[in-house]
């Protein structure tokens, strides 16, 4: 059976897959990015407030996805909890650092003029910082969305949703029939959604970034 | 002090106004006390590092006080909300302050945006205040700073900072980051602006030649923002009150109060003129009654034309036209006194004609007028400023007599 005639045959499952991958991803993204630049406006004031935030999600980075897998699932059991937690841990670190550096690469002249106008605290954030900010964040969630595919895969060892699922089987049933065309599905399927959510996120940079800081 | 119309700022008065930071011995501002009155510009001038920036932020309380009061329009607004406060004053700084993400009209909106006005309203504020600045609403409008030059974008800062109509401007070295030119455009723009206006205007910088342009006072401020001393530009440059403030004001203090004159304030002389289509005779007959051995030929509009010598006339035996130089310069009524010693110099006989709004021929400065003047000028400043100090002393001398008075009487209860 060749490739395409294993796709045609396997459609539906493949597409529930990738559904569940794209699904799963997105919602991770999401949390990952409000709790990162949740955390990287908390931290980007304080020298060492930043420093430590970032220094933990480089920490988190370094353990090995199995093993963060495996220390979740006893607390947490298997399928969709430890999936997500683990997704959102490893996006943390590019969007928290890209927060920090983001608003810490605002002109202070520009939140200077933002308090000496009579901005509340809150509008300065909301209405110069994150704005001006907002291209070196956006990238930073580029970075997580690419990476977190990838992860995404490993999750299936949690029994977790999406692509991981059809790689996962094909290793473990190496040398039957469909082993390799499984894999060859799966890790496609990943690269071409990988693609598809970059070139989302660069459209949605350019419909949020305003045409005075476009680069 | 402005004249005609009403006075739309506001007095500002600092108390003992101190900053401290942290636990450090010296203060970084120490008990500033200043009066400025309505409709007053008054420029804060010093070395870098004299607490200049500091002093002009605690207005608006962006650097709170570490003690003493500021009062706006009588009212102690040392205890209010900041961030309310502020919205009352404008605020422009170096390099615009501009947000990048906004456009023009975005950028101008804010402030009137945060008091909470209708949309209609802002948007006919908006354009109003793009017209007060000299840029044109409809080009300008949609623009976003980085499509402006250094001199617009600060005209923007201007904009914005005014939006709201506050009664007070703190301008924190606004012109400082643009070029020679462009600072001078915008340093008349604001003296235009001004004319009109009449805000409180508390204005710092470093450049002791803009304090002079633009303050009707300025308060020289040495290390820590003690004052030494406070008074209009003439005094400063006449008389100033110790080493430290002649050591500002710098070398050449004579020339620089030259800029402070115009020729219509000082008189002119007159040398003989004659028409162009004037007969010969009446020309010669002319330069002999005259003192001087040249005169001035007019053109058909009155408008200086030809030096003519005597020697000239035995010169051209026939008729006049080819006889004589070709007046080369010449100053208005309304130049500074700086631009007539200038084109003096440069004039090969030393001597320029003076003419009004068309053209026309008013009279003539040379060397000499121009240094009786200056004599006169400076003689009147010093003659005022001792006059000034000598004013000053006795209030004070009386305020000691009455406390001590009020002392006593304390003291006897």
């Amino acid at each position: 059976m060749s490739f395409w005639d294993f796709v045609g045959s396997r459609r539906q499952q493949l597409l529930m897959d990738t559904y569940q991958h794209a699904s799963a991803v997105f919602q991770c993204m999401v949390v990952a990015a409000v709790i990162g630049i949740g955390i990287g406006m908390l931290t980007y004031r304080n020298e060492r407030a930043g420093r430590l935030a970032i220094a933990t999600t480089v920490t988190i980075m370094t353990i090995p996805s199995y093993a963060l897998l495996g220390l979740l699932i006893p607390a947490l059991g298997l399928g969709v909890p430890p999936t997500v937690t683990a997704l959102v841990l490893y996006a943390l670190l590019p969007i928290v650092r890209n927060a920090i550096v983001g608003l810490r690469g605002v002109d202070p002249s520009l939140v200077d003029a933002a308090r000496g106008i009579g901005m509340s605290r809150a509008a300065q954030i909301a209405r110069v910082e994150l704005p001006v900010a907002w291209p070196t964040i956006l990238t930073g969630i580029r970075v997580a969305t690419q990476m977190l595919m990838g992860i995404a895969a490993i999750a299936a060892f949690a029994s977790g949703p999406g692509l991981g699922n059809e790689i996962f089987a094909g290793i473990s049933s190496l040398g039957s029939a469909n082993s390799l065309n499984q894999v060859l599905a799966g890790t496609l399927g990943i690269v071409v959604l990988a693609l598809l959510f970059d070139a989302a996120l660069v459209l949605i940079g350019r419909l949020t970034t305003s045409r005075g800081i476009r680069a | 002090m402005p004249e005609g119309d009403a006075v739309t700022g506001a007095t500002i008065e600092l108390d003992e106004l101190t900053k401290r930071y942290g636990h450090s011995a010296q203060p970084a501002v120490d008990g500033v006390s200043m009066e400025i009155a309505a409709g007053e510009t008054v420029i804060l001038v010093g070395p870098s590092g004299c607490g200049k920036s500091t002093c002009l932020r605690m207005i608006n309380r962006l650097i709170e006080p570490t003690s003493g009061r500021i009062l706006i329009n009588g009212e102690d607004v040392t205890g209010i909300d900041p961030v309310k406060l502020r919205r009352r004053i404008g605020y422009a700084i170096q390099s615009s302050g501009l947000f990048p993400h906004m456009t023009v009209a975005e950028n101008i909106a804010q402030v009137p945006k945060m008091l909470g006005w209708s949309k209609s309203t802002v948007r006919d504020r908006v354009e109003q205040m793009l017209d007060l600045v000299g840029l044109d609403p409809r080009e300008f409008h949609g623009r976003y700073p980085r499509q402006l030059s250094g001199g617009q974008q600060q005209r923007v800062g201007v904009a914005r900072a005014l939006a709201a109509d506050p009664p007070v401007l703190l301008m924190d070295e606004p012109f400082g980051a643009v070029d020679p030119i462009t600072r001078d455009h915008l340093q008349d723009e604001l003296i235009r602006l001004q004319h009109e206006l009449h805000k409180t205007i508390v204005f710092v910088t470093h450049d002791f030649d803009e304090a002079i342009k633009l303050g009707d006072r300025i308060a020289v401020l040495r290390e820590q923002s003690h004052i030494a001393q406070f008074d209009t530009p003439e005094a400063i440059l006449t008389n100033p009150a110790d080493d430290f403030v002649s050591g500002f004001v710098g070398a050449g203090a004579a020339l620089k109060r030259l800029n402070l004159t115009r020729v219509r304030d000082v008189g002119v002389v007159d040398v003989p003129t004659a028409a162009m289509d004037d007969p010969r005779e009446t020309v010669v007959d002319r330069l002999r009654e005259g003192t001087s051995n040249e005169l001035l030929l007019l053109d058909r509009r009155g408008r200086p034309y030809k030096w003519l010598r005597t020697g000239d006339l035995a010169l051209a035996k026939g008729s006049l036209a080819r006889a004589g130089t070709p007046v080369t310069g010449h100053v208005s009524r309304d130049a500074t006194l700086r631009d007539a010693l200038e084109a003096v110099l440069t004039d090969s006989a030393g001597r320029v004609p003076v003419t009004g709004r068309r053209g026309e021929y008013v009279g003539v400065v040379d060397m000499e007028t121009l240094m009786n003047s200056v004599h006169e000028l400076l003689e009147a400043d010093r003659m005022a400023a001792i006059e000034h100090r000598h004013d000053l002393e006795e209030m004070r001398a009386h305020h000691t007599q009455e406390q001590l008075e009020a002392g006593f009487g304390e003291g006897g209860r």
